[in-house]
């Protein structure tokens, strides 16, 4: 988020697009359905699914799954078209306006009703009550991100508050909803292949010469490959061993056989877990982790708040916090490290990472700090792009419509996307071993009144739901929320698993795949 | 500003009523309808004190405090009138303490044990009924004092709009819904409504029975799902080295108190009897054995050493994780990039 929690409520209009917040982020929803209370408020919700956000909405907007980029295009054409853009903040803190400008001006909102499903007049009263309520602040989740045009959306996202002012200010900015405890800091600590801790760039000659120096070893200048690469990599041979750290790639990943095909292949698999996850099943070793209540550590949150995890109960048995793990493991490789506990290796982690440099432990106490925190005086920083952007000037960036990878056809006449709901967690690992938790929420494909009468499928049935890739026997949800010839099915089922039948396809730059989109078929079972 | 309370004089803010004024400054008043979050409800008449100058006894949560304030709290006639309300709020219901999960937590019994009220004088003989139909929250109406601070939770909090009063006079109750047993109403159990009921109206279902409020240590810490990081406070039993319930932390910026249904109740899997307690290694014949962490880390170390030498650091890649620490993550690139020598480091970040 560029913005913080509590911020929420100085919001005017608040839009959400493509994240069924009160399923995967019931708190922000939460604050967001308090703003609306409060009168000061405005919602706007775009989604696929009519969710309860949309209870609470000035105007509610269906678009058709993979429409995203038009859409935007869309609500930003009639703002200019309108001149209702914020022109001053346009011209003293944007570049690259006449060349958004010259792209949605093609996005009448008549093409974008063919193209999107949405009326053109909801389209024309979003761009209205956004670009005219003072303060607004947009929020998304996977339903944007999880695309082959992903990065597209995210710009296009970014694009609209750039014309709309919005960036910098208390109740505005793009709020990307991040889905894991932790996955905000995954990505700060370099985990990924082709950045360093705080996304200093892996290739970078002064960045090498930093880590270099700081750990006496040479490390590689190439970009590492990502985990749909790495799953890849092992079919084709590239990829001879994999470490696999709380991670359930059979559950979570796309086109579920390839996935099984990669780890049976993988010369050596090491998967590190609390449980025998679906994945850990194909391992060559396991070892045994601890849960986040039996350590010590810091998460940070999706406004970039970093809070301390303090150890609770004993973990079980001679399971080990991951980093004893990683440590045994290195200094078996000849390491020789020596840290003895999370706060160690915290105090080295903030020398190198620049947006962490200010935090200690006891800096962070139990509110946190939100980064960047350069200075050990540093507050934190609640809104980002105040005064200017990171990179100086926001860029804009004409951003052309495409459609998914894969549509519906005659044999699989379904769009059929998948996501979460309120009392599952992503793979299961955890809530699916909790008494009580699963009588909530099972295994489900949400299908459309008409589309369910006309299939002759009853609320309950079995339904057999099949894609190019496998099928999946489950349940029909029967509703009206959902629109006619689009289902949905949340991932979270080892015994249903949506991606049996997600599609592989990536977003070329981000390689996230397409979760949101690929067609279907549904019989009865 | 100074006010006096019971003729010593304190600072208090303007803007703050005499409950907050005299809370902030040590003073104890029994309050049992005021909840920092819902705000003033003037309902419970416990907190009634006496200001100079003002007519009868005022509800100290409901006056805001003013410049030179004279204020009373334990004079005879309040504390005749607090009795008086505690002992109907007792009587009106049936506040059993001796298996009450609030016990030593409840905020009726500490305002009738400053009182010294030890059993209820009246007996309106009220009806037992409780709702056990929801999968985490236990209601027992007959311990409730319609305070309505979990009706102001439900609907100005967390805005899940479930509880509300139904029914007339004698026949109030806190009702989900159209009246439907909690577990058939729209209810998300959240919890908010436990977090913020003053008696054992409204409890958390599983710990019932399982540990006294006093012997659990509380320890703070983050909650392990979604990236919102709401604060939470885990009830520990030491002894049993179990988390018995979780609350929400109420100062946190982030969450306010708030958690969901899994963030205060998917807790069980850490006690779960599936959990790995040992390294295993995968036999010839496929089946699992379980080996030291010496002989696992050995055969790890060693196999990616194998694959390094024939094949190069780029035949190693490793999934981090986006469910542990900041720390775990920046020792697996760490260890990727200076002992694997490889860049091959990704996570479910797109996931």
């Amino acid at each position: 988020m560029t913005n913080d929690i509590a911020g929420i409520k100085a919001a005017d209009v608040i839009l959400v697009i493509g994240s069924d917040t009160t399923s995967a982020h019931p708190v922000i929803a939460a604050r967001i359905k308090q703003a609306v209370r409060s009168g000061k408020t405005k919602l706007i919700v775009i989604d696929p699914k009519e969710i309860r956000l949309a209870d609470y909405a000035t105007i509610y907007a269906r678009q058709r799954c993979g429409t995203d980029v038009a859409v935007l295009n869309g609500i930003m054409h009639v703002i200019l078209k309108n001149g209702w853009e914020a022109k001053e903040f346009v011209a003293s803190r944007c570049e690259g306006f006449d060349a958004l400008k010259a792209e949605v001006e093609k996005y009448t909102p008549e093409a974008v009703e063919k193209i999107s499903g949405i009326p053109a007049a909801t389209l024309t009263a979003i761009a209205d009550l956004f670009s005219h309520a003072g303060t607004g602040g947009l929020f998304y989740s996977m339903g944007i991100t999880q695309h082959t045009t992903g990065v597209d959306n995210v710009k296009s996202t970014a694009n609209l508050q750039m014309i709309c002012g919005n960036m910098g200010k208390t109740g505005g900015g793009v709020n990307p909803l991040r889905g894991q405890s932790n996955v905000q800091g995954a990505c700060d600590m370099g985990g990924l292949p082709n950045v360093f801790p705080a996304y200093q760039k892996v290739g970078d000659e002064a960045v090498q010469a930093k880590f270099d120096k700081a750990w006496g070893t040479k490390c590689s200048v190439k970009p590492g490959i990502t985990i749909t690469e790495m799953i890849d990599g092992a079919i084709t041979g590239n990829v001879k061993a994999l470490y696999i750290m709380g991670e359930n790639p059979v559950i979570s990943d796309p086109d579920q056989h390839h996935v099984q095909k990669a780890l049976e292949a993988c010369g050596f698999l090491v998967v590190q877990d609390m449980f025998l996850t679906e994945t850990a099943k194909y391992a060559h070793v396991v070892l045994p982790a601890a849960a986040w209540a039996e350590k010590d550590g810091t998460f940070t949150n999706t406004e970039r708040r970093v809070q301390r995890l303090n150890k609770a109960v004993q973990a079980p048995g001679e399971a080990k916090s991951d980093w004893e793990i990683i440590q045994g493991i290195a200094n078996a490789m000849g390491a020789g490290w020596q840290y003895a506990n999370s706060e160690a290796i915290f105090e080295e982690m903030r020398t190198l990472t620049p947006s962490y440099a200010g935090m200690t432990y006891d800096r962070l106490g139990s509110m946190g700090l939100q980064w960047p925190c350069p200075t050990i005086e540093h507050p934190g920083t609640p809104v980002l792009h105040r005064e200017k952007f990171t990179r100086g000037l926001g860029l804009m960036t004409a951003i052309p419509f495409k459609e998914a990878a894969e549509l519906p056809d005659a044999e699989y006449p379904f769009v059929l996307t998948t996501g979460r709901v309120l009392y599952q967690f992503h793979t299961g690992t955890m809530t699916r071993k909790t008494a009580g938790i699963n009588k909530l929420a099972g295994p489900m494909v949400m299908l459309s009144d008409p589309d369910a009468a006309a299939l002759g499928v009853r609320n309950g049935e079995k339904v057999k739901v099949s894609t190019r890739r496998g099928n999946i026997v489950t349940y029909a949800s029967v509703t009206n929320k959902i629109g006619k010839g689009t289902v949905y099915i949340p991932f979270h089922y080892a015994e249903a698993p949506a991606n049996r039948l997600t599609i592989a396809a990536v977003d070329p730059v981000a390689k996230i795949p397409e979760f949101k989109v690929c067609a279907a078929k549904i019989e009865k079972a | 500003m100074k006010v006096t309370i019971n003729g010593k004089e304190y600072e208090a803010r303007q803007g703050q009523t005499v409950l907050q004024a005299a809370r902030d400054n040590g003073v104890y008043i029994p309050s049992l309808c005021y909840h920092p979050k819902t705000g003033p409800a003037g309902k419970c008449r416990v907190c009634i004190v006496e200001i100079e100058g003002a007519r009868g006894l005022q509800t100290s949560c409901t006056v805001p405090v003013k410049e030179g304030m004279i204020i009373n709290t334990e004079s005879e006639n309040v504390r005749k009138a607090q009795r008086l309300v505690v002992d109907l709020l007792l009587s009106s219901g049936r506040h059993d303490c001796l298996a009450c999960e609030q016990n030593g937590a409840c905020e009726l019994q500490d305002a009738a044990y400053r009182l010294g009220i030890e059993r209820p004088t009246f007996t309106l003989a009220p009806k037992e009924q409780t709702d056990n139909s929801a999968e985490f929250v236990f209601r027992e109406h007959a311990k409730c004092i319609q305070c309505g601070r979990c009706i102001a939770g439900c609907n100005a909090t967390v805005v899940n709009e479930v509880l509300d009063f139904g029914f007339r006079g004698h026949d109030t109750k806190v009702i989900c819904d159209d009246d439907v047993p909690m577990g058939s109403s729209t209810c998300v159990q959240c919890g908010e409504c436990v977090q913020l009921c003053p008696t054992g109206a409204i409890v958390d279902k599983l710990p019932r029975g399982k540990a006294r409020t006093w012997q659990l240590e509380k320890v703070e810490t983050v909650c392990p799902y979604c990236g919102v990081g709401c604060r939470q406070e885990l009830h520990v039993d030491r002894a049993a080295n179990r988390i018995v319930r979780i609350s929400g932390v109420e100062d946190s910026p982030v969450n306010e108190g708030m958690l969901c249904v899994k963030g205060r109740y998917a807790f069980d899997f850490v006690q779960s009897p599936e959990r790995l307690t040992a390294p295993l290694i995968r036999e010839d014949g496929g089946t699992f054995r379980k080996a030291s962490w010496d002989e696992a880390l050995t055969l790890v170390a060693s196999r990616f050493g194998d694959v390094v030498k024939k094949h190069g650091p780029d035949a190693v890649a490793g999934l981090a994780s986006a469910k542990v620490t900041n720390e775990e993550n920046f020792l697996f690139q760490k260890f990727m990039r200076t002992r694997i020598i490889t860049n091959n480091i990704d996570h479910c970040a797109r996931l």
